[in-house]
């Protein structure tokens, strides 16, 4: 029992090691944060302002309600952005930095390793996306008295563990294949942005699509978060968008475990797990 | 007590050819080291010397849990290093010659996380990371300073630091003094000695510096395109080889000159070094 509670405290100690680590790398890139967020900004603007610019071009739509989609759809793919880049960093930027050597030979359970980098991801990640969703909304006169915030932030919640899951498996490919394997998480990413529903419903794909989408968390995420922001539904009325994210969740972070595990061996036996020059 | 135990130790790497054959490059397997074996006792101090990409740091990287092995076995302090690699990792630590650093974070900072993932809590990393940052001869008004406007020989006294910090009984030092100037080489390689002296630790030292494998080592090993030819006490090394120096020794022992390399196979095997 005592071992146990002393694996357990080692365990926490090196989490909250990853969480330090991460946010002094926020603190000394302060100016690279501020750039990014800038620049999130413009782009979530852009498309932002499609449905007032459809509106002004003669075509007919609830423009408050099409802006508000068009803003979630941008702000949570800004944040499914931020939780895969921290994740997939778990090894890139370590490689660039050349602390892998030290990071993988230490203590530390991968389990743990990597719930820490998806933990900070999270808590970052609604941070920022809180920020922005509220910049955002500023620049435009939303009504958003009837939104219910409560529910849309559990949805967010549970999608998160999805969502580190996914980015578990994405954060594996710079680790056996140093030189594309970052690039090849971007297309992860951006065959999750075309099925899930970021800027459009799901039901305007062609059928072969919507069959992926259904395997996607981003479109529970974004349909339950829609419904609970636009139409105020409350925890029970978006179950239908929150049981499937608790399934793939409960599927994700296994297999990401599992699939990181096994791209660890097959780094360790190809000399991989090494520094980059 | 044997502190670390290298049996038959094997590590192969695809390489693949610069040409094709069909649409593929073909592939072969290049030995990195082959059949490595050695014992160290708890308390020594082992050089191994050797050219670049004689495997040196293939034998550091598999000795820290970085690689799987190909055949043979390694245990540190009785743990198998391929089966029971947490336990290995909690004995180990590794100074390298990269000094390896978040390099927009302070030194303060760099050893604070990396003592967290060996389970060190703020409490103590308070205390101890001022006390051997001491030790090393840091300056205490740099502590707060990004690495990056560190000078390598700086640099290379936090790593020493890091690996400290953890109170590792083996420690695995591959080029420590690398690209040091002859100031800073000195200084940490004293600093070697006294740690060597005031800590119950083990050193595997890995260098192709002949004076500082004689000066550090009670025993020092010559590898060569990854076969460990001898490792004796370094008079027994040039008596063996009826050498005055251990370069001598090395050229007797190789059959080439300490510095000369044969470009084409340390070219290939130098990818793993």
């Amino acid at each position: 029992m005592r071992g146990a509670a002393a694996t357990l405290r080692h365990e926490l100690i090196g989490l909250s090691g990853v969480l330090e680590r991460n946010a002094y790398l926020v603190k000394r890139y302060v100016w690279w944060e501020l750039a990014f967020f800038v620049w999130s900004l413009a782009n979530t603007l852009t498309i932002v302002f499609i449905a007032k610019g459809i509106h002004a071009a003669g075509g007919k739509l609830d423009v408050d309600r099409a802006t508000t989609t068009l803003l979630i759809g941008a702000v949570i793919w800004s944040y499914l952005g931020v939780v895969f880049e921290i994740l997939t960093e778990t090894v890139a930027w370590e490689r660039w930095e050349g602390t892998i050597e030290y990071t993988f030979m230490a203590p530390l359970a991968r389990p743990i390793h990597l719930i820490g980098m998806g933990f900070f991801a999270v808590i970052y990640g609604v941070l920022r996306t809180a920020v922005l969703f509220a910049v955002i909304a500023s620049f435009f006169s939303l009504s958003l008295g009837g939104a219910n915030f409560v529910a849309a932030l559990i949805v967010l919640a549970v999608a998160s563990v999805s969502f580190i899951g996914i980015g578990m498996m994405t954060a594996v490919l710079p680790l056996i294949s140093p030189e594309k394997g970052m690039q090849m998480g971007f297309i992860a990413q951006g065959i999750l942005l075309v099925i899930s529903g970021v800027y459009y419903s799901v039901s305007v794909l062609p059928q072969w699509m919507q069959w992926l989408s259904t395997i996607s968390p981003a479109t529970y995420a974004l349909r339950g978060i829609r419904h609970a922001i636009l139409d105020g539904y409350g925890v029970g009325a978006v179950w239908s968008d929150i049981w499937p994210l608790i399934v793939i969740g409960a599927v994700s972070i296994p297999a990401g475990l599992w699939i990181f595990g096994v791209g660890e061996r097959h780094a360790k036996r190809h000399g991989k797990l090494k520094r980059s020059g | 007590m044997t502190a670390v135990e290298v049996h038959n130790l094997r590590k192969e790497f695809l390489r693949r050819d610069a040409e094709r054959s069909g649409l593929r490059r073909r592939r072969r397997r290049v030995p990195a080291l082959e059949d490595v074996t050695f014992s160290m006792e708890r308390g020594e101090c082992v050089a191994i010397l050797g050219q670049n990409g004689s495997g040196k740091s293939t034998l550091v990287r598999l000795l820290s849990t970085l690689l799987l092995h190909d055949g043979g076995s390694a245990h540190v302090f009785g743990h198998d290093v391929f089966r029971q690699p947490r336990a290995v990792q909690r004995l180990v630590n590794r100074v390298s010659v990269e000094a390896s650093f978040f390099k927009k974070m302070s030194s303060t900072e760099n050893l604070s996380y990396a003592a967290r993932f060996y389970g060190m809590s703020s409490r103590e990393t308070k205390e101890r990371i001022p006390e051997i940052l001491g030790r090393v001869g840091f300056p205490e008004k740099r502590r707060h300073e990004s690495m990056e406007h560190l000078s390598r020989g700086m640099q290379q006294k936090v790593s020493l630091a890091r690996a400290l910090l953890t109170s590792p009984v083996l420690l695995l030092l591959d080029e420590p003094t690398t690209g040091l100037d002859p100031r800073s080489k000195l200084e940490v390689q004293d600093f070697i000695r006294e740690v060597w002296a005031s800590h119950d630790a083990t050193i595997l030292l890995c260098t192709h510096d002949l004076a500082e494998a004689e000066v550090l080592a009670d025993r020092v090993g010559i590898l060569d395109r990854g076969r460990l030819l001898c490792l004796e006490p370094v008079d027994q090394l040039k008596e063996r080889f009826r050498s005055e120096t251990l370069e001598e020794a090395f050229f007797a022992a190789t059959g080439r000159e300490f510095e000369q390399e044969n470009e084409d196979e340390d070219a290939e095997r130098g990818v793993f070094a």
